[in-house]
C-alpha cells in the first residue's frame, strides 16, 4: 500500500528560490511518507461529479464550457476565440470518465476578474474567466474561451507571466488531485518564467504546453489547442469488508 | 495500455477565488448524522506571518466512518446528507474554518484501525504543489494506536492534533497550519 511518492523528475520542488514566494512558504522538514490508506484511495471526485451531473446536467454543457458567453451578459467576450480540449487519463493511459475539470484565466488583456489583481489592464464586462465541465465517456473535456493575455507580477524586475490557463482536477482519489497551469506553444516568456522553470525537466515542462491542433480548429470560428492531462491513480485496490472495518463501525 | 508520464503541478496562484463562486465550507446540514464540530485555524508562513491567500481543502468519512466513494465497499452506512468535501480560502487574517461533523474511525489495514481524522490539502501562491496533511482530534483516545501518527517522530506529532475547545456551546477544534519553521506542520508524501 506504499505509494511511490512525488516523482522529483515531474513535480517542482517546494523550494525554488527564483520564485520568491516559495522561500517563506516551503516546508523545511522532510515530507513524511504516507501509505495509501482508505483515506487516500478515496476522494471527493466521484461525489462532486455525481452532484454536478444531477444538478446542472445540460447547464454544464450550455453554460460553463463556453467562457466567451458564461458571464451571462448576452454579449461575447473580447479576444481571440480558442478551443481548448484534451483527454484526462490515468498513468496507465485509461481515460478518466466524468471527472470534473475547472479552469480559470485572465481576459484577453491579461487581467483577472479578482479583487487583488491590480494590473492596470481593462476588465472585460463580458468575461468571467472561470469554466468547468465533466469529461465525457472517452475522458475528453472541451472549452471554448479566449486566448488569455500575459500579465506582469512582482517576483523580479520586469517579470511577466507567460499566457496560461489554470486547471484544477480531482480525479478518482485524494492522490489524484492536481492543480496546474496550461501554457501556449511558442511563447517566448516561458523560459523567463520561474514558475514554468520550476518544473524540473524539459520533458516535464513540455507536458504543460498545449499543442496547436488544426483538427480542433473550427473553420471561420476559433483556433484549436490540445492539452492532455495525466493524473496519478491510487495504488491500492478497493477496500473489501473485513473484520477490522466492521469492528470500527460497530 | 501504455504508461503515461504524469502532468506536473503548478501553483494555484493568488487568483483562485474565481473557483469559489459559492461558500464550500459548510459540510453538515441539519439532517447530517454525527457530532457537529467546527474545525478552524490560521495558515502561517516561515516568518510567522499569516497567509491570506491560501486555499484549504478537506476530505473526511461520515460519522459512521464511511467514505462516499466507490472504493469504500464496507457495510458501514452512507449518510445521504453528507459528502465529506470542503474548500475554504483563508481571509486577510489567514483564517479558515469548516462546519462539519466528527468523522468515525476508518480501517488502516486488515487488522488495524485509524483514529478519526480529516485529510487536508493546502494550496497557495508560492506552493508549486499542494501540501498534504491530516488533522486528528487531541481529545481522541484512539490516537495512541493510530498507525499513521506512529510514522511521525513523536516530537512533531502535536502539529497534527487539532485542539478541542467549547465556544458558546459549540465544539471547536483549532488546527493552525505552519508552512515552515518552528512547529512546522507535518506534511506527507503520498
Ligand atoms: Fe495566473
Amino acid at each position: 500500500m506504499d505509494g511511490p511518492g512525488r516523482d522529483p523528475s515531474t513535480f517542482p520542488p517546494y523550494l525554488y528560490e527564483a520564485y520568491r514566494a516559495t522561500v517563506r512558504r516551503s516546508p523545511k522538514q522532510p515530507l513524511i511518507p504516507l501509505p495509501q490508506t482508505l483515506s487516500e484511495i478515496t476522494g471527493p471526485g466521484p461525489a462532486i461529479s455525481a452532484a454536478l451531473h444531477q444538478t446542472v446536467q445540460g447547464a454544464v454543457g450550455a453554460e460553463d464550457t463556453d467562457l466567451t458567453t458564461n458571464m451571462g451578459t448576452g454579449t461575447e467576450a473580447m479576444g481571440e476565440r480558442i478551443i481548448v480540449t484534451g483527454r484526462v487519463l490515468d498513468e496507465h493511459g485509461a481515460p478518466l470518465v466524468g471527472t470534473l475539470v475547472e479552469i480559470w484565466q485572465t481576459n484577453a488583456a491579461g487581467r483577472y476578474r479578482h479583487r487583488v489583481d491590480q494590473h492596470h489592464a481593462p476588465l472585460d464586462p463580458n468575461f468571467l474567466g472561470y469554466g468547468r465541465c465533466l469529461t465525457d465517456t472517452n475522458g475528453v473535456y472541451r472549452f471554448v474561451t479566449i486566448r488569455p493575455g500575459a500579465y506582469p507580477w512582482q517576483n523580479h524586475p520586469n517579470a511577466w507571466r507567460p499566457a496560461h490557463i489554470h486547471f484544477s482536477l480531482f480525479g478518482p482519489s485524494w492522490v489524484s488531485r492536481l492543480v496546474t497551469q496550461m501554457y501556449f506553444p511558442g511563447d517566448p516568456l516561458q523560459p523567463l518564467d520561474p514558475i514554468f522553470n520550476s518544473v524540473p525537466t524539459g520533458a516535464a515542462q513540455a507536458r504543460l504546453v498545449a499543442q496547436y491542433a488544426h483538427d480542433v480548429t473550427q473553420e471561420g470560428y476559433a483556433l484549436g489547442f490540445r492539452f492532455d492531462i495525466v493524473l496519478r491513480g491510487p495504488r491500492a485496490t478497493p477496500f473489501e469488508p473485513f473484520e477490522a472495518a466492521q469492528r470500527a463501525t460497530r | 495500455m501504455s504508461g503515461r508520464a504524469l502532468t506536473p503541478s503548478q501553483t494555484v496562484g493568488p487568483f483562485f477565488h474565481i473557483m469559489l463562486r459559492e461558500p464550500m465550507n459548510a459540510l453538515a446540514t441539519p439532517q447530517t448524522a454525527g457530532t457537529r464540530i467546527r474545525i478552524e485555524g490560521v495558515v502561517y508562513d516561515g516568518d510567522r506571518a499569516v497567509v491570506p491567500d491560501a486555499m484549504v481543502e478537506i476530505w473526511q468519512a461520515n460519522a459512521a466512518g464511511r467514505y462516499r466513494h466507490p472504493a469504500d465497499l464496507r457495510p458501514a452506512p452512507l449518510d445521504p446528507a453528507f459528502v465529506g468535501f470542503g474548500r475554504c480560502g483563508t481571509d486577510e487574517r489567514g483564517f479558515y474554518s469548516f462546519d462539519t461533523i466528527k468523522p468515525g474511525p476508518v480501517p488502516f489495514d486488515a487488522q488495524r484501525v485509524q483514529a478519526p481524522h480529516i485529510s487536508m490539502l493546502v494550496f497557495a501562491r508560492g506552493l508549486l504543489d499542494h501540501l498534504r496533511t491530516r488533522a486528528y482530534f487531541d481529545d481522541e483516545r484512539a490516537n495512541a494506536d493510530d498507525p499513521v501518527l506512529h510514522l511521525v517522530p513523536q516530537q512533531r506529532r502535536p502539529t497534527l492534533l487539532a485542539e478541542h475547545r467549547t465556544d458558546a456551546g459549540r465544539v471547536v477544534y483549532r488546527f493552525d497550519i505552519v508552512l515552515q519553521g518552528d512547529r512546522e506542520t507535518v506534511f506527507f508524501d503520498l
